[in-house]
């Protein structure tokens, strides 16, 4: 999924460079805040002094751990993208970073992904992943019982659903900069496809991960903490095992109800938004040429729209194009992938590992 | 002890963690200049959490420590930290620079060196250790004994008032635990050596503290204490087989 | 993702381009990529010309032509992805070989096939050229953050560290017998990867106590300052520049 040079065009690039460096800039501030409160740093050193070390040692981490393959299937296998895993680890603002930091090295050091689509690379594979992936992680732990498993579950849903939005995110980049005029019906089935694969195996190796983690060191999971300081506190206080007292619950279901509402609405809306433009193709056409760039400034504020907008256009597509064109194409991008991909990491070493993307 | 020239006073020191668990319970005791004493003790006798409070890392209990008459305090970490060097069990740890060179140069320059100083300091340094000619290698190409040393160096090329060595001899061969044995009797700074390598603190510390539940339960000539079998038993220390620390002589005096 | 990570691009050498200040180099690869992304795809004899300044820079710095060669093989996915854009791309269409092949899919297959490979070429020869640790500082130079530097250089100096915990947690998996093979492997897999984090961790609160303990309160002393002359400059800005020329004429012509 590391995009090369010349694949989106010069302002899309320029653009999304400076929305990369923006949300560079935002996390840098918030992971100090982040990397503050485990129980072993004291209050004394928290703050500035530690973000370099820890983010640090998690950005070694991650780039480790991208070279860890999971069999998938006889002879193939995949590997992390680990957004997601950042996000629910360390947070959302030092998952950002940690995870850019691994492009920008890659980028230099590999010449893995272009110099000029450091922006596009970012955007995609460190911002949208884990702002994706935290977000859905924290609402899904506000509906869930307050329990371990119900982190572990979020952990997995995040990550199931971070691989295709980032997939998504990087269709909508390439409809407004895209250097050809493929489909883009295609171009979304081809990378959702593909890449809804891809995350079910990053959702079960992040959520496994994250349940291995609070298993020992529960005070480590940042998504987790609101959970772990609320035993905690009854823990100590009594050193036995309260189970559920009266107050807890009550709270956590009055939020629980808004943040259901809040998802069943956002559901809703994105039904109706995408009948009402699926009745008026033209116009949503019309609007994405005209205002391409305020759809990109909107990309990760509005993550419903956009999926209406693939939804429409793909149906528009396949009656121009004829549906079967599409569906051929898409297999065949599939397969070649994977083909090519299999048959490049045959011949490399097993310390190393090709992407699990196929496109 | 005790005496104007101290490099370490500690008295009274007690500290529990924030989730409650005490881990000192009133630490006395004081390093004279040029001393070297090795704290012995048995895991969990709180040796780590003594040892983080002598340059400031951790606070908050109760007692005082100063560092050459200089109490640890917010007021005067900088000059603390520039004073305690404290080589950490895990030279990985303690070398997050790129090159060896880099590494040695940290402390010094955090404290202001810049320049032909700097780099005097960092070749003085890195001589004292025999690892002149590693200076531009990067930590991780060097074996453990190497890097071990090169910790050392980092923490001398503050120039130290004393230096404080967590487990050194952890994970050596015997060739580098005896290069690092010259190493260290051949530099002029007050030592605590903090070890479970009951042996090496007879070779080269002539006095030992026992810490032991949080407080220092004895206090004496290295090679007294470990030959007092009950108190041995008494804080689980155990001498390795077929050491007798009554036929060695080799106990060096210090300077 | 690419293969080779654990193998670092960097040749060892003292060609005049291996001795440039790193972020004259940065500054000329990235200038470099940018020109050739916005050259019109039409003007394809200024690709040719790209390449052949590209050769020109891989011959001064000595890297030889199968090195590049092979390390261009990272691109192959979006060669896949380049080949299937005739056949999938909309527009109108040609016959070619008895095929019918979109106009706009053959030059948006050729596009991307020439700026990426440039792209990545001009990478190889930055990294290819420069040690890791001067590219910190070049980084550093060119005004990025520094607390990003930091972390990027805590990520190099530790990522061999925890790669090599993680061999050492595959052998010890190994010599009890297990062989990660399927689906259901996935759990001690992700165990492994657990108990690697909060060994990262913990040794990034070790790493910073170490830092502490030195004298460290947020920033990083600095040890190094990279600098160029005019005379560094220009000669590594002659690249882009000449790119430049080129860009222009594909514009005119």
């Amino acid at each position: 999924m590391h995009v090369p040079d010349g694949f989106i065009d010069a302002p899309v690039s320029a653009v999304t460079g400076v929305a990369a460096a923006g949300a560079v800039a935002v996390s840098l501030r918030g992971a100090r805040r982040e990397l503050g409160g485990t129980s072993r740093s004291s209050a004394a050193e928290s703050g500035g002094e530690l973000t370099a070390p820890l983010a640090g040692l998690v950005a070694a981490f991650i780039f480790a751990v991208q070279m860890l393959n999971f069999p998938v299937a006889a002879g193939t296998s995949g590997h992390l993208l680990g957004g997601a895993l950042a996000a629910i680890l360390v947070g959302p603002h030092t998952g950002i970073l940690c995870v850019s930091v691994v492009l920008l090295m890659q980028g230099i050091l590999f010449a893995d992904g272009g110099l000029t689509a450091l922006g596009v690379n970012i955007t995609d594979m460190a911002i949208v992943t884990t702002v994706v992936a935290y977000a859905v992680f924290r609402g899904l732990v506000k509906v869930l019982p307050r329990t371990r498993r119900s982190v572990t579950a979020a952990s997995f849903v995040a990550a199931l659903l971070s691989v295709p939005a980032a997939a998504l995110a990087f269709t909508l980049l390439y409809a407004i900069g895209g250097t050809t005029d493929i489909a883009l019906g295609k171009v979304a089935t081809a990378m959702v496809g593909v890449h809804v694969l891809i995350g079910v195996g990053e959702a079960a190796i992040t959520a496994l991960t994250v349940g291995a983690v609070i298993a020992v060191r529960p005070d480590l999971v940042y998504g987790a903490r609101g959970l772990q300081q609320k035993l905690k506190l009854r823990v100590n206080g009594e050193l036995v095992d309260v189970p559920e007292a009266e107050p807890a619950p009550v709270a956590a279901r009055s939020h629980r109800k808004l943040w259901i509402t809040g998802l069943v609405t956002s559901l809703v809306l994105a039904g109706v938004v995408s009948f009402y433009a699926s009745s008026n193709p033209d116009g949503l056409e019309k609007v994405a040429a005209d205002k391409g760039i305020d759809k990109k400034a909107e990309e990760h504020a509005n993550a419903d729209s956009p999926l209406a907008d693939y939804g429409v256009k793909d149906i528009e597509d396949a009656r121009l194009s004829g549906g079967l064109a599409g569906v051929i194409g898409v297999g065949v991008t599939v397969v070649a992938g994977s083909t090519v991909f299999w048959a490049v990491r045959r011949r490399r070493t097993n310390d190393t590992s090709p992407a699990g993307t196929g496109v | 002890m005790g005496s104007v020239t101290a490099s370490l006073e500690v008295s009274g020191l007690a500290f529990a963690y924030p989730d409650g668990h005490q881990a000192l319970f009133g630490v006395d005791f004081a390093v004279a200049r040029g001393e070297r004493v090795a704290l012995l003790g048995p895991n969990g006798a709180g040796k780590t959490t003594l040892v983080l409070h002598l340059n400031g890392i951790l606070t908050g209990g109760t007692g005082t420590v100063k560092v050459a008459g200089l109490p640890v305090g917010k007021q005067h970490m900088a000059e603390i930290r520039r004073k305690v060097g404290i080589v950490f069990q895990d030279p990985d740890d303690q070398l997050f620079m790129p090159t060896v060179r880099e590494d040695v140069a940290f402390g010094p320059a955090a404290a202001g060196l810049r320049g032909p100083q700097l780099e005097e300091r960092v070749d003085q340094a890195l001589e004292r250790v025999g690892m002149a000619e590693f200076k531009d290698r990067p930590p991780h190409h060097l074996s453990f004994g190497q890097r071990r040393r090169v910790a050392v160096a980092t923490v001398l090329a503050m120039e130290p008032e004393i230096l404080v060595l967590d487990e050194p001899s952890s994970n050596l061969d015997p060739a580098s635990r005896r290069e690092l044995a010259d190493i260290l009797r051949s530099l002029d700074v007050t030592v605590l050596m903090v070890t479970h390598d009951l042996p090496y603190a007879l070779e080269l510390c002539p006095r030992a503290l026992i810490l032991s539940e949080g407080t220092i339960a004895a206090d004496g000539g290295t090679g007294e204490l470990l030959s007092d079998d009950t108190l041995m038993r008494a804080h689980r220390l155990e001498l390795p087989f077929g050491f007798d620390p009554r036929s060695v002589t080799a106990v060096t005096t210090p300077r | 993702m690419g293969a080779g990570h654990a193998h670092r691009l960097y040749r060892h050498g003292h060609s005049p381009v291996h001795t440039l200040p790193p972020h004259t180099k940065l500054a000329a690869a990235f200038a470099f990529v940018v020109v050739v992304v916005s050259t019109p795809r039409e003007a394809m004899w200024a690709f040719g010309l790209y390449a052949v300044l590209l050769a020109g820079v891989a011959y001064a710095a000595r890297v030889p032509a199968g090195f590049l060669l092979k390390r261009l093989l990272i691109e192959v996915p979006f060669v896949a992805f380049a080949v299937l854009m005739p056949f999938v791309a909309e527009g109108e269409r040609v016959d070619v070989l008895g095929m019918s092949l979109s106009v706009s899919g053959l030059w948006g297959a050729w596009n991307v096939l020439a700026k990426g490979t440039l792209g990545v070429a001009a990478s190889v020869l930055l990294a290819s050229t420069t040690e890791l640790r001067e590219l910190l500082l070049g980084l550093q130079r060119l005004k990025l953050p520094p607390l990003l530097v930091q972390i990027a250089s805590f990520m190099i100096r530790y990522g061999d560290v925890i790669a090599d915990e993680m061999r050492r947690m595959r052998i010890a998996r190994e010599s009890r017998g297990f062989e990660a093979r399927g689906l259901k492997h996935w759990g001690v897999l992700a165990k492994s990867a657990g108990a690697l984090f909060i060994r990262s961790y913990e040794r990034g609160e070790r790493v910073h106590l170490a830092m502490v303990s030195r004298g460290y309160a947020g920033s990083m002393p600095v040890i190094d300052e990279v600098t160029a002359d005019r005379a560094q400059w220009s000669y590594a800005l002659a690249l882009p520049f000449a790119a430049l020329v080129v860009c222009v004429l594909g514009w005119a012509l």
